[in-house]
């Protein structure tokens, strides 16, 4: 039973992982309905900038701070000077632009920092809190961080002028257009918000997968798992599906087939869930009269 | 070449075929004169060219010429290498039938995979296969598999040498070998694009609903598109096992698949001959990038692959419209030019 | 051809529009006076809608268009929204997923005044009260009439100078059409917001309007006061029907 508990509360901790990761590329997705196959990369990028930052001195929340900070910034930039010209263009050309920024981000970190396996400090104790012996600190601190940034992405859309003005682009750019809307921009920060989203999940992995230069493409695949498991185009959804693919993970690797192979669980649950079900478990239905 | 009854089909190509003839003639001395010219790993390294081609002439019928995106043909590629591997391993079959059988099941494989592929439109069967090629190493990893693929540790084989006492080594035999296969492959998908299926094929990523009308079996010929396209990343991948000699996990992960889909952009979407050269480029460039390696630094062995992502960002910005569109175009032009000579 | 009016608060000149390649119109001249009506009558496919979203710069164009002296040569459509020019678009283009509140702040994006938009927002619903009874629910399950009140006010949230409007009446019966050119009427008058209309009713179109333009294949054909225009012959033939 309490190896049932500790895979169950170690896959929501990891399942918080991969919805937040979830929660970027579904960021993306509602602006521009493209499927950001760079993200892992992004973020595995974004977590080797904060660990240089603070193995040259800096405390933990400042690099943390600034790295999301950083990573906002270079999100916005990849979308006006990468992404932008390609805005008409077909979807195979954006995959492709995609693959490409994969390859550049991982080999521009392999070439300065190397593929030796680096140590990510936590920000949590050692100890557990509050004595609980189930979950680690770190564990526990991974979910209040996911639901802290699930509560202020929900905040910010819901609750100011920004993040209305941002669902508006993504839902009909024209008439956003109309209202005096910058749509251009908006797509530009959901960039911006995704990567810093993802730089957020990079950081909360790599204490517990290490830090190197492939540590996201599994991730990545677990993140599209809970994405596509939550309904691509919705928030809550792909939270949703991180803690559920997290659990499944960790229980379908134990019990069922192995840990060796628990990256099929997630290749089962995507093609699964697109052939089935495209709109995901939570997908969102409009209603619309005419 | 001009036996084939498909190419007297197509009378308003034959201004080409007289510049292709020559061109052919060139890679064929060649193909043949470069085994006595080279030898050891240099040759190694050119058969293996060959099987990528193979393998990208398989991803480019599914990609470029039919729409499909896929971003896990090296799994295929896998499937392939490792099939021919156990029946060579475990069963004791010679080498030289493998192939066939590897293509086989890579066939059924891909077919079945694009069953339900069928249903995904271009993103998402991108996203479907990506998690192919990420989980592919696993899956061969897998314990219950042991016995057959032998685990994380792979399977080794003999080097085959020349057969019938030809008075070659066995380096220039394994390249004709492969040599022999590409040749039959590369025309085979030749004659496959410009044939009525290869139509279909180009109209179902053009004119979906126009080809659906007009009596396209969009669902036989996507599907099929894909079982054929795997059997070419099979074949070459089972080539690929054999001159390589050892077969394990690692050797297929998802940056196989993605240089697939550099190889094809780089060679040039719906082009069958590009596919020499994109397998040229993806077998070679990371080479040459290593040899800089000792100027650079250890880690500057990472490089190739920026160069990768940079041309393939940069490919797509010359030709914003993809490559397939500029070709497209191109080739539009080409014909309007020559008509109007024809009429001149 | 065309009747110079009072003062005019956005002239048109020589304008021409483009669809792709394509060219919709063909080098209209038209005014618009400051605090009137003015409507675009002609056929399905005149090119008056295209003429409306060449002035918000929703397609490519050529020629000159000056609004309250400035030219809006260059200007995107978010910055001609920015300027004070609201367009209601074909359709309605109504956010269809957030909820009629959302649609209203939406509107009002680029003001800075929270006071006055509130203010604003309360003579809105005077004008539409059952937008005050639908303002928590979500847009896309409004009905079609409750749907035009909200593209309206959508677009007075913007507290514009002038309003396009692009077929207000489509769609909806005949009693609610009324009822919404009624209203129309009284901002009209009351708030002094300047209105450019496309309409295909052109009876409809004339009660409404000051001033009226007909177009035919992407031109103006004829231009006046809307009692001239209702008393041209052929105008009366072809689309007024008596």
């Amino acid at each position: 039973m309490s190896t049932f508990a500790h895979q169950f509360f170690s896959g929501l901790a990891m399942g918080g992982v991969y919805a937040i990761l979830a929660l970027a590329l579904v960021m993306i997705y509602q602006a521009t309905h493209l499927v950001n196959f760079a993200q892992g990369e992004m973020a595995m990028f974004a977590t080797y900038m904060a660990w240089n930052m603070m193995d040259s001195g800096l405390p933990y929340w400042a690099a943390f701070g600034l790295t999301v900070v950083l990573s906002f910034a270079a999100g916005v930039i990849i979308e006006r000077v990468i992404v932008r010209p390609f805005a008409k263009a077909p979807v195979l050309s954006m995959v492709i632009v995609f693959i490409g920024m994969v390859f550049i981000f991982n080999s521009v970190v392999g070439w300065i920092y190397g593929y030796e396996i680096k140590d990510f400090r936590s920000p949590f104790p050692e100890k557990a809190w509050f004595g609980n012996t189930l979950m680690s600190s770190h564990e526990s601190g991974v979910i209040v961080v996911t639901f802290l940034v699930l509560a202020l992405v929900y905040g910010f859309f819901r609750f100011t002028p920004l993040g209305l003005a941002m669902r508006a682009a993504a839902q009909n750019p024209a008439s956003s257009r109309l209202v005096g809307i910058k749509v251009g921009w908006m797509l530009a920060l959901g960039w911006g918000l995704a990567a810093a989203i993802g730089s957020i999940a990079g950081m909360m992995a790599a204490p517990v997968v290490y830090l190197d230069p492939n540590m996201m493409s599994s991730l990545l695949l677990y993140g599209f798992a809970a994405a596509v498991l939550g309904g691509i185009d919705n928030p809550w959804g792909a939270v949703a599906g991180g803690f559920i693919v997290g659990v499944m993970q960790n229980l379908v690797g134990a019990y069922l087939v192995g840990t060796q192979i628990q990256l099929s669980v997630a290749l089962v649950i995507i093609i699964g869930v697109l052939v089935m079900k495209p709109s995901g478990l939570f997908g969102r239905v409009i209603v619309t009269r005419v | 070449m001009s036996t084939l009854p498909t190419a007297k089909a197509e009378p308003e190509r034959s201004g080409f075929i007289g510049w292709g003839r020559v061109g052919l003639a060139c890679v064929v001395v060649f193909a043949l004169v470069l085994p006595f010219m080279s030898s050891g790993y240099h040759l190694f390294q050119y058969a293996q060219v060959l099987n990528y081609a193979i393998a990208l002439v398989g991803l480019n019928l599914l990609t470029g010429y039919n729409g499909q995106i896929s971003l896990g043909h090296g799994a295929f590629f896998a499937i392939g290498g490792y099939a021919s591997a156990i029946l060579v391993a475990k069963f004791g079959m010679p080498y030289w039938v493998t192939p066939p059988i590897a293509g086989m099941v890579c066939l059924v494989a891909g077919f079945l995979f694009g069953l339900p592929a069928l249903r995904l439109e271009g993103l998402y069967l991108a996203l479907a296969t990506f998690a192919l090629a990420v989980a592919m190493p696993q899956l061969l990893n897998y314990k219950h598999f042991d016995a057959l693929t032998g685990g994380s540790g792979g399977l080794q084989l003999a080097k085959p040498g020349a057969p019938f006492g030809l008075p070659i080594t066995s380096d220039q035999w394994l390249y004709f070998y492969c040599l022999g296969f590409a040749a039959l492959l590369f025309l085979a998908a030749r004659n496959l694009v410009r044939g009525r299926i290869g139509r279909a094929m180009v109209a179902i990523r053009d004119q979906p609903v126009a080809a659906e009308t007009m009596g396209v079996p969009i669902s036989y010929v996507k599907a099929m598109c894909f079982g054929i396209s795997a059997l070419y990343a099979g074949v070459g991948g089972a080539l690929s096992v054999t001159i390589v000699g050892y077969v394990s996990p690692d050797s297929f992960g998802l940056f196989l698949s993605l240089s697939f889909l550099v190889g094809i952009v780089v060679g040039g979407l719906t082009s069958i001959p590009g596919m020499l050269f994109g397998a040229w480029f993806i077998e070679f460039v990371p080479n040459y990038a290593d040899q800089l390696t000792s100027s650079l630094g250890e880690n500057a062995k990472a490089l190739p692959w920026a160069v990768y992502g940079v041309l393939l960002i940069a490919l797509m910005f010359v030709m914003p419209r993809g490559i397939a569109g500029a070709v497209t175009a191109m080739a539009a032009r080409l014909q309007r030019f020559t008509n109007a000579t024809k009429r001149a | 051809m065309n009747e110079p009016v009072a003062t005019p608060l956005m002239q048109v000149r020589a304008l021409k529009a483009f669809y792709g390649p394509l060219q919709v119109v063909h080098g209209v001249d038209m005014d618009v006076a400051a605090g009137g009506i003015t409507a675009l009558l002609g056929a399905n496919g005149a090119g008056k809608t295209t003429i409306l979203r060449a002035l918000s710069a929703m397609v490519r164009r050529e020629g000159d268009v000056i609004f309250a002296g400035q030219n809006l040569k260059g200007q995107a459509t978010e910055d001609v929204a920015r300027l004070g020019i609201a367009h209601v678009p074909d359709g309605r283009g109504t956010f269809g997923a957030l909820t009629v509140a959302e649609n209203l702040r939406l509107g009002a994006y680029t003001r800075r005044d929270r006071a006055k938009v509130a203010a604003d927002l309360e003579i809105i619903f005077s004008y539409f009260p059952r937008l005050r009874e639908r303002y928590q629910q979500q847009a896309g399950t409004l009905s079609g009439g409750e749907q035009q009140m909200l593209a309206i006010s959508r677009a007075l949230m913007l507290r514009p100078k002038l309003l396009l409007l692009d077929e207000p009446s489509f769609g909806l019966a005949p009693i609610i059409v009324k009822d919404i050119f009624r209203i129309l009427r009284a901002i009209n008058r009351e708030q002094g917001v300047a209105m450019l209309l496309v309409e295909q009713n052109a009876n409809l179109a004339l009660d409404l309007a000051d001033h009226a333009y007909l177009v035919e294949t992407g031109r103006v054909v004829l231009g006046g006061s809307a009692q001239q225009i209702r008393a041209d012959d052929a105008v009366r033939r072809a689309y007024l029907g008596y």
